[in-house]
C-alpha cells in the first residue's frame, strides 16, 4: 500500500501491519525482517516509513491502569494524546508535556521525545515516563525506565523507533485546577523584543510564540508572544466555575480536498500574516481560553496538511544554543526573508535545560527553536541548505520528527558524540540492524 | 444509573460503541466469548468513562443457555445492544453447510433466543431499549456475500416486526445498518476510503439514535441513499452486476 506522514512528502510503497493484540504484535516481532513503528503518522517526514514493513501501535490501544493518587497511566503504545485527554481532564488531570497536537501516539511522543509549551520547566515528554515496555532483537520485551535498564531508556526517548518498538508506557499525568488556561499576549516588534518578552515570563509555565518570517529590516523578527498558565476556579468566568473541567468542544473543521500548489505563494502567506499579526492587540492582552483552543489550535481543522496541496510540504525545526541565538537567528530569519519562500506557521520557542543522559538523541538544547513550515517546491531545498550550515555554524541541531532531506553530516555535526553513543546502543540492541526508517538509511544511522 | 447488555463485545464496532455509551452515562455488562478480551476492554472503558463495567460469558450459538443467561441479567439490565455478527466466508459457505449454518446462526437465528427474552421482560415492564446491529447487505442480496446478506436481511424483518409489536409498550428498538467500516472483520478487505467509516464514527451514530429514539438507521448516514438506489436497480440489469 502507499504510505506517507503528516508532510505528505515522501510518499511510499510499502506494508503496514496492524496487529491487534500484544501477542500477535510480539510474533509479528520475531519474525524478523527490517521494520520500523509507527503510531498516529504525525511525524512530518519518513521517521515512520520504510519500505520493507511499518509495524502500527494504533491497536495496541487499552488503557490499562491509572493510579488516582500518584497520577501514573498505563496505557498501549497505540493510545492517542487526545484520548487521554478525553478520559482524564473532566477527572482533573493534564498531561505533563503535550507537542502542538494531541493526535500523536504515546509510543510516537516517547519515540520524538516530544516537547511542547512547558519545556523550559517540565522539560521533554520522556521525563514524565515512569517506565516503558519495549522490545528488541537483543532483549526481547523489556521493561526500562530512568532507574531500571536505563541506558536503554535514555537511548529509546527520541530515538524515533530505532532501538526497537514500544508496547507500552506508564505516563505521569498532572493534576490541573481546571481545564482552562490563563492566557496572556504581547504584540513584540522585533527579535530583541521578543527574546526579552520570553525571559520576563519565563515563570509561566507554558510560554510560545508565533513569529512572522516575511518581515526584515526593522520589523524582523516581529511576533506575538503567548503565555500562560492554567486558571484557578475562583479565575473563571461565573458560566464556567462550576464545572471547570468541562470546557466548551471544540468546533471541528476539515480541508475537504488537497489545495492547488499554487494556492500557497509568498502573496497569499504575508496577507495571512498581516492578518494574522493585525488581529493581535498590541498591548497585553489577557484572557481565560479553553485548554484546545490554547494547546491545539490547528487540531480543530482536520487535515490542515491539505493545504499544502499535494506536493506536500516540509517543516524545519532547529535549535539554536541560547549564546548563539541572538545573532544566529537574525541571520536565519533574513536570509529565509530574502528567499521569499515564506513559512505559513512559524514557531519560536525558548527551551528550558535539556538533562543529559549517555546515549540519549532528544531533540532539545537550552536555547530558541524555531519550527517553520515549508511547501515543497524546486527551490526549497537548496534553501534549506544553506540554512542547515548556518544552523550547525551556531552549534545547533535539528529535530527528526520534521525532517524529510538532511544529509547525514548535518546531523552526524549537529549531535556530536551523543550520536556515537547512541548508535553504540543501538548496535548492542538491534545488532542486525533490524530497525530502520528511511531516515535512518539516508543519514547512515544504519 | 440504568445498566446496559452489550452482546458480542468484543467487535471493533461494538468496544467503541460502549465507549460512547459509558460517556453518555450508561454502566455496562460486557458479554461475549472471549473473557480476556473482555475484561481488558472493560478495564479500559471503566478508567476513560468513569463508570461502572462488568463482563459475562455469553455465546450466540448456544442458545439452550440463553434463558439462564437473562436470568441472571434481567434484573439490572434496562437496555440490550446486540452486536453479535460473524461475516463468514461466502465461498466456502457455498459448499460447505457447516460454515453457511454457522453464518445463519450466529447473525440470526442464534439471536433470537436472547433478543426474545429481553422483549418479554422489557415488555412486561412497560420500558426498555433494544438495539441491534444488521446491516446493508441484508438489504439486496448479493453474489459476493449473499448467506450474510440474507442472514441480516433475517435480523433486520425480526428486528422490524419486534418495533411493530413493542411501539405502544413504551419499548423502542433501534436497527442500526452500517455500510462498510473500518474493523478487524474487513481487514483483509480492500474498503473505498471515502465510503468506509471508522468504528467511532459508527459509535456516534448509534449513541445519537438511542438518544432520539430511531427506529432504522444506516451509519454512515449516505448509505441510506447508496442503498435506496441500489433496491431500486431492476433485478433483470442487477443480476448481470458484479456486486
Amino acid at each position: 500500500m502507499k504510505l506517507t506522514s503528516w508532510g505528505k512528502y515522501p510518499l511510499i510503497e510499502t506494508t503496514l501491519a496492524s496487529p491487534a493484540n500484544e501477542a500477535l504484535a510480539l510474533a509479528a516481532l520475531e519474525g524478523g525482517g527490517a521494520l520500523i513503528g509507527r503510531g498516529l503518522g504525525r511525524s512530518y517526514g519518513d521517521s515512520a516509513l520504510n519500505d520493507h514493513l511499518v509495524l502500527s501501535s494504533l491497536r495496541l490501544n487499552f488503557i490499562e491502569s491509572f493510579d488516582e493518587e500518584s497520577g501514573v497511566l498505563v496505557a498501549g503504545a497505540g493510545v492517542s494524546l487526545a484520548e487521554i485527554l478525553d478520559a482524564f481532564v473532566p477527572r482533573g488531570w493534564f498531561l505533563p508535556v503535550t507537542p502542538g497536537t494531541k493526535f500523536v501516539s504515546l509510543g510516537g511522543a516517547v519515540a520524538s521525545d516530544v516537547h511542547g509549551k512547558d519545556h523550559h520547566v517540565a522539560a521533554t515528554f520522556s521525563r514524565h515516563v515512569e517506565w516503558l515496555d519495549l522490545w528488541t532483537p537483543a532483549t526481547g520485551l523489556i521493561r526500562c525506565s530512568d532507574t531500571e535498564n536505563s541506558d536503554i531508556f535514555h537511548a529509546t526517548a527520541g530515538a524515533h523507533g530505532l532501538t526497537g518498538f514500544i508496547l507500552r508506557v506508564a505516563l505521569r499525568l498532572q493534576k490541573i485546577p481546571s481545564a482552562f488556561i490563563k492566557q496572556k499576549m504581547v504584540k513584540t516588534g522585533n527579535l530583541d523584543a521578543i527574546m526579552d518578552t520570553f525571559e520576563r515570563y519565563a515563570g509561566l509555565p507554558f510560554t510560545v510564540a508565533w513569529i512572522d518570517c516575511l518581515q526584515s529590516g526593522k520589523g524582523l523578527g516581529r511576533s506575538i508572544f503567548m503565555g500562560g498558565s492554567f486558571a484557578e476556579k475562583e479565575e473563571l468566568p461565573a458560566r464556567y466555575r462550576l464545572r471547570p473541567y468541562q470546557p466548551p468542544s471544540p468546533k471541528a473543521l476539515a480541508v475537504p480536498f488537497d489545495f492547488p500548489s499554487f494556492a500557497l505563494n509568498s502573496f497569499s502567506v504575508k496577507a495571512f500574516n498581516a492578518f494574522y499579526y493585525g488581529k493581535a492587540p498590541k498591548e497585553l492582552k489577557k484572557s481565560i481560553v479553553s485548554y484546545n483552543s490554547f494547546f491545539y489550535p490547528l487540531d480543530s481543522i482536520h487535515n490542515w496538511n491539505r493545504i499544502y496541496g499535494r506536493r506536500g510540504f516540509t517543516q524545519y525545526q532547529f535549535v539554536l544554543p541560547k549564546e548563539t541565538s541572538v545573532f544566529g537567528l537574525a541571520d536565519i530569519l533574513k536570509t529565509i526573508a530574502e528567499s521569499g519562500q515564506g513559512s505559513f506557521l512559524a514557531v519560536l520557542k525558548l527551551f528550558g535545560k535539556q538533562p543529559v543522559f549517555d546515549g540519549n538523541i532528544s531533540f532539545p538544547m537550552r536555547g530558541y527553536t524555531l519550527a517553520l513550515d515549508f511547501p515543497i517546491t524546486k527551490k526549497l531545498f537548496p534553501l534549506l541548505d544553506r540554512l542547515d550550515a548556518m544552523v550547525l555554524e551556531c552549534g545547533g541541531r535539528h529535530y527528526l520528527t520534521k525532517d524529510a532531506r538532511m544529509s547525514g553530516e548535518v546531523l552526524r555535526r549537529g549531535y556530536g558524540p551523543a550520536l556515537g553513543d547512541f548508535l553504540a546502543i543501538k548496535k548492542r540492541l538491534d545488532p542486525e540492524g533490524r530497525f530502520v526508517s528511511l531516515q535512518a538509511r539516508r543519514l547512515g544511522l544504519v | 444509573m440504568a445498566t446496559m447488555l452489550i452482546l458480542g463485545a468484543a467487535s471493533d464496532i461494538a468496544r467503541a460503541t460502549a465507549l460512547a455509551f459509558a460517556n453518555d452515562g450508561w454502566d455496562l455488562i460486557l458479554a461475549g466469548r472471549q473473557p480476556e478480551i473482555l475484561d481488558k476492554i472493560a478495564t479500559d472503558i471503566a478508567l476513560r468513562s468513569g463508570r461502572r463495567v462488568k463482563t459475562a460469558h455469553f455465546d450466540a450459538l448456544r442458545s439452550e443457555e440463553h434463558a439462564v443467561f437473562w436470568q441472571g441479567a434481567e434484573e439490572e439490565v434496562s437496555a440490550l445492544f446486540c452486536a453479535v455478527g460473524l461475516l463468514g466466508d461466502q465461498e466456502k459457505a457455498q459448499a460447505d453447510m457447516d460454515q453457511a449454518t454457522a453464518i445463519l446462526q450466529t447473525n440470526f437465528t442464534g439471536l433470537l433466543p436472547i433478543l426474545s427474552l429481553a422483549a418479554n421482560t422489557f415488555e412486561k415492564r412497560g420500558r426498555g431499549l433494544i438495539i441491534a446491529i444488521s446491516s446493508v447487505a441484508g438489504d439486496r442480496g448479493r453474489a459476493s456475500n449473499y448467506f450474510y446478506g440474507s442472514a441480516k436481511a433475517g435480523l433486520t424483518a425480526f428486528l422490524s416486526g419486534l418495533r411493530n409489536r413493542l411501539a405502544k409498550k413504551g419499548v423502542d428498538v433501534i436497527t442500526v445498518k452500517p455500510g462498510f467500516v473500518a474493523t478487524a472483520m474487513t481487514a483483509d478487505m480492500a474498503l473505498p476510503i471515502k465510503l468506509t467509516a471508522t468504528p467511532k464514527q459508527v459509535a456516534t451514530d448509534i449513541v445519537k439514535a438511542a438518544r432520539k429514539k430511531h427506529d432504522v438507521i444506516y451509519s454512515r448516514w449516505f448509505w441510506r441513499y447508496i442503498m435506496l438506489i441500489v433496491d431500486h436497480i431492476p433485478e433483470k440489469i442487477f443480476k448481470k452486476l458484479k456486486l
